[in-house]
This record gives structure tokens, sequence and C-alpha cells, in this order.
């Protein structure tokens, strides 16, 4: 390997194309999870998904994996992002950016801080509880209620909806964006990647954000 | 037409600069964007006032020395045009019109609208070259290069080093010029001997050099005067992958 590979731009993209597709994948089953809900069984089946899973050594082990990628991604977007800032000190007075760029291609640190703040509060809500509480390990209470509990609150779910429409669109330029720069770029297949990158950056969203909504207002009981 | 120009004027690297407004009242719809600072500079000129310094030479968009930002957009607001080649019948009578030089900080300001562009030739030295025996003139079609792969070659050689994908890209990022000289050469087999040392060499440079980092907003191809593709930018970041990951240096 070439000396100081990730410490040259090509090389630090890769991490983030890399932890990005990672956690893409672990948005899939997240959200597949999580979409049992919907089965509108009182969380039996959902409840059952969840138990199995924290029981798991694989899903214990990746999800140390999950860590590191999302500190990864962090941190690296952080130095390529005050490293683009340096690259234009001085500014332009006039710029016409909308007529050759999508705006959320260009808003990808702010989409990510919106993320972040999300995370934060979402990590208190569930993982918090279910780890370093007994609440759900002495039986007292399933994850389903917790949510139940948590999305009782309007200002929740509201900020957990907001939050999806920043993933959304983070993701509608970060699918097909990783992907370029891993190299991964070919006549045929990058219109069918694109296409896949923008259902699943509507696709998952939305269910992510149904979840809070169905919850609050009672449909999913 | 009547245009009223908000032009950059700055002495030297170490002014800070500032806007100037000028009013033309008799711009022919035929003129160049560059002849129309041509009769703005004549005017300057016989007022006894500094002329605006700007870069230009072919005016017929092969040289890339041309560089203006205007309106918001490197070479103005045509696709795949440049400056020299841009027409005042694309704007209209009574339009103000905005002229900043390319902004990064890998390409300081010299004076008004001219920018060192050094930058790019450094890269360039890095590894834009290939070893060629001398002596005397080869077979046309000695070594054989399959027709696709020539035609993106060609393509990508059709890069004129204007420096647009820098002046259009938020994070100032070189990828777009950077990517079609790697791409030049990876695609033919007179490049294959310096083919992994020149992608780490010419990406450490453009690093070295101060511009940012990609992340394929698609800026730069959107305003590239000569339509060159990110289908580059994607070559050159699997170049370097495979060549940083099986490099033995
Ligand atoms: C589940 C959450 C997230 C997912 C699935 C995700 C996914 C992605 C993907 C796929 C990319 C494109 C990588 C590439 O172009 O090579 C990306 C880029 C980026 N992400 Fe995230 N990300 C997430 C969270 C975050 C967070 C929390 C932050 C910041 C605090 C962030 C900041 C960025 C930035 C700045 C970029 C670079 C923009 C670019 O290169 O296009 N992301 N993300
Ligand atoms: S890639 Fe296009 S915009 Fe960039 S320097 Fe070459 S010709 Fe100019
Ligand atoms: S002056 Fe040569 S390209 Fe414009």
């Amino acid at each position: 390997m070439a000396k100081g590979m990730f410490s040259y731009s090509i090389g630090k993209k890769l991490i983030m194309g890399l932890t990005g597709m990672f956690l893409i994948l672990f948005l899939i089953v997240h959200c597949g999870i999580n979409s049992l809900i919907f089965l509108n069984d009182g969380g039996e089946t959902f409840n059952r998904a969840a138990e199995f899973m924290s029981h798991n050594w694989l899903m214990r082990t990746l999800e140390v994996g999950l860590f590191l990628g999302f500190i990864l991604h962090i941190i690296q977007s952080l130095i390529l992002t005050l490293e683009n800032k340096k690259a234009r000190k001085i500014g332009y007075a006039v710029s016409n950016a909308n007529a050759n760029s999508k705006w959320y291609s260009r808003s990808m640190g702010l989409l990510g801080t919106l993320i972040l703040i999300f995370l934060i509060l979402h990590l208190r809500h569930f993982w918090v509880v279910s780890r370093f509480t007994d609440h759900i390990s002495s039986g007292e209470e399933t994850l389903y209620d917790e949510m139940k509990e948590v999305f009782a609150n309007p200002i929740v779910v509201i900020i957990y909806v907001l939050a999806q429409i920043s993933l959304a669109y983070h993701l509608m330029h970060g699918f097909q964006s990783a992907f370029q720069t891993l190299g991964l770029n070919h006549k045929k297949y990058t219109p069918i990647i694109k296409k896949i990158g923008t259902i699943y950056a509507i696709i998952i969203p939305l269910l992510f954000a149904l979840m809070p909504i169905v919850m609050y207002l009672g449909i999913v009981k | 037409m009547k245009i009223t120009l908000k032009v950059w004027r700055q002495k030297n690297k170490q002014d800070a600069g500032h806007f100037e407004t000028y009013q033309l009242d008799n711009v022919s719809p035929d003129m160049s964007f560059l002849e129309m600072f041509d009769v703005l500079n004549e005017k300057l000129i016989s007022e006894g006032k500094e002329p605006v310094a700007f870069d230009h030479d072919c005016r017929e968009g092969i040289c890339g020395m041309c560089s203006m930002y205007i309106n918001g957009r490197p070479h103005g607001p045509l696709r795949g045009v440049t400056t020299c080649q841009l027409h005042m019948r694309s704007f209209k009578d009574g339009d103000t019109i905005v002229v900043e030089p390319w902004r990064s900080t890998a390409f300081p300001v010299i004076k008004d609208l001219t920018v060192d562009r050094s930058a790019f030739d450094r890269i360039i030295q890095a590894g834009g070259y290939i070893s060629v025996n001398t002596g005397s003139a080869r077979d046309a079609n000695n070594i054989l290069v399959p027709k696709e792969n020539a035609d993106k070659a060609f393509l990508a050689a059709a890069c004129i080093g204007c420096g647009a994908c820098v002046a259009a890209c938020k994070n100032a990022s070189a990828m777009l010029f950077v990517a079609a000289k790697v791409s030049q050469f990876a695609l033919l087999p007179q490049g294959q001997i310096e083919r992994k040392q020149r992608v780490l060499n010419m990406v450490k440079k453009m690093d070295e050099e101060g511009f940012g980092n990609c992340t394929n907003t698609g800026a730069c191809e959107a305003e590239c005067p000569k339509g060159i593709s990110l289908e580059n930018i994607a070559r050159m970041n699997r170049e370097y992958i495979c060549a940083a990951l099986t490099s033995e240096k």
C-alpha cells in the first residue's frame, strides 16, 4: 500500500464512501426490522426480532462496527469539509450554483449534521434505555412499549420526521456519490445505480418517518 | 446594447480588491465577451485610467487562457463555451453583468481578473508525461489501440486546462482536470509505463497545491467548456485506489 494513502484526498474520500455504504446497508436491516410494527400485532413480532438482534453475538459485534463506521464517517466528513472551506478562502460575490448542481449535493455537511443531532437524540431514546437501564431486560417493558411512550410526544414526532427528510436528501446524493467515489462508474450500470439510489432515498426515510406518525396517531396500537 | 459592468479590480496579490462599476452604451450583440472588454479598456485608457487586466490568448476556445466568472458562473451562462466564445447576444439590453476572477486558494489573483494557474502546470509536471524513445519516426499504427479507448482518451485530452472546473466547484477541487489528464494516458498503451506512479504523484501534487476534495456535485462537468465527463473522475478514483493499494513503496 502506498504510504499515507488515507491522508490524500482520494484515500479520505474512500473512507467516506465505504462507511457511507456500510451505513446504507445498516439502514436496510434497521428499517426492515422496525417495519414489523406495521403488522399491527401489538408489537409481538417486532419485540421478538428485537430480542433476537440484541442476544446475538454477530449483531453485537456488528454494533461495534456500526459505531466505528459512524464515527469514521463523521470525523472524516469534518476533516474534508474544513479542508474544502480552506480551498476557497475568498468566495464569490455572485454565485449561481443552482445552474450547475443540486442544492442537496452541496449541503451534505449540513444535512449530515442534522442527522447527527437526531442520532444523539435517537440513541438517548432507545439505545441508552435498552442497554443501560433495566426497563427492558427486567421484562417490565418491551422496546415496543418504549416506542409508544417516546412517540406520544408530538414534538419528538416532528423532530423524527424532519430528520428523515434530511436523511432522504443526504442519501439522494450520497447513494450514487459513494459508487462514484469508489470508482464504480459504468455506462450501463450507473444509470441503474442512480435509480436505485433515488428509490432507496425515498423508501427508507419514508418508512422511518411513518413509524412515529402511525404510533402517535394510534393507527398502530 | 447598454450594459452595466461590475468588475473586480485588484492591484496585485496583496491588495484587498473591490468592485468597480462601468457603463458601456454602444455594445454590439455580435461582439464577443472579450471584445466588449477590449472596448471597455480602450475607453479606460482614453480616460487615463488603468485598463482591466484579463487573461486571453487564442480567442477561439482552444487555449484555455480566458477565465471570467460571469454572473455567478465560470465562462458565463452558456454550456460548453469559453469566455472568448461567449457573445453579447447571450445578454439583454440594459443587463448588469458581474465579472469576478476564479476563486480558489490554489489560484491566487495576480491582478484584476487574472489568476495564477501555474498549480495546474506543477500537477502536469508531477506525472502528465509518457516515456518514448527518441530517434526516427515510427509507423503510425504500430501499437494497436481499441477504438473505444482511443475515443475516450481523445475526449479526455480535449481538456484545455482553463480551470473552470475548479472555479465552479464548491470545494475548489481540481479533480476533473486531473482526472482528464490521468485518463488520457491510462486509456492508451503508451501511458502504461508510468500508469501507477502517475496517478499517485498527480493526486499528491493536487492536494499539496491546496485544491479541495471532490464531493461529486457535478458542477465541474456542467461548467466545463470541453464537456469533460465525470466518468473520468471515477476512472481516476479507480486508478488511484488500485495503484495505492498495490504500491510497494
Ligand atoms: C445513517 C446515517 C448516514 C448515512 C447512511 C450516510 C451516508 C452517506 C453516503 C452514502 C455518503 C456518500 C459518500 C461518498 O460520496 O463517497 C455520505 C457522504 C457524506 N456524509 Fe453521510 N451518512 C450518514 C450520516 C452522516 C452524518 C451523521 C454526517 C455528519 C455529521 C454525515 C456527513 C457526510 C458528509 C459531509 C459527506 C460528504 C459529502 C460527499 O462526499 O458527497 N453523514 N454519507
Ligand atoms: S476539465 Fe474542463 S473545466 Fe476543467 S480545466 Fe479542463 S477544460 Fe477546463
Ligand atoms: S482565449 Fe483561448 S480559450 Fe478563450
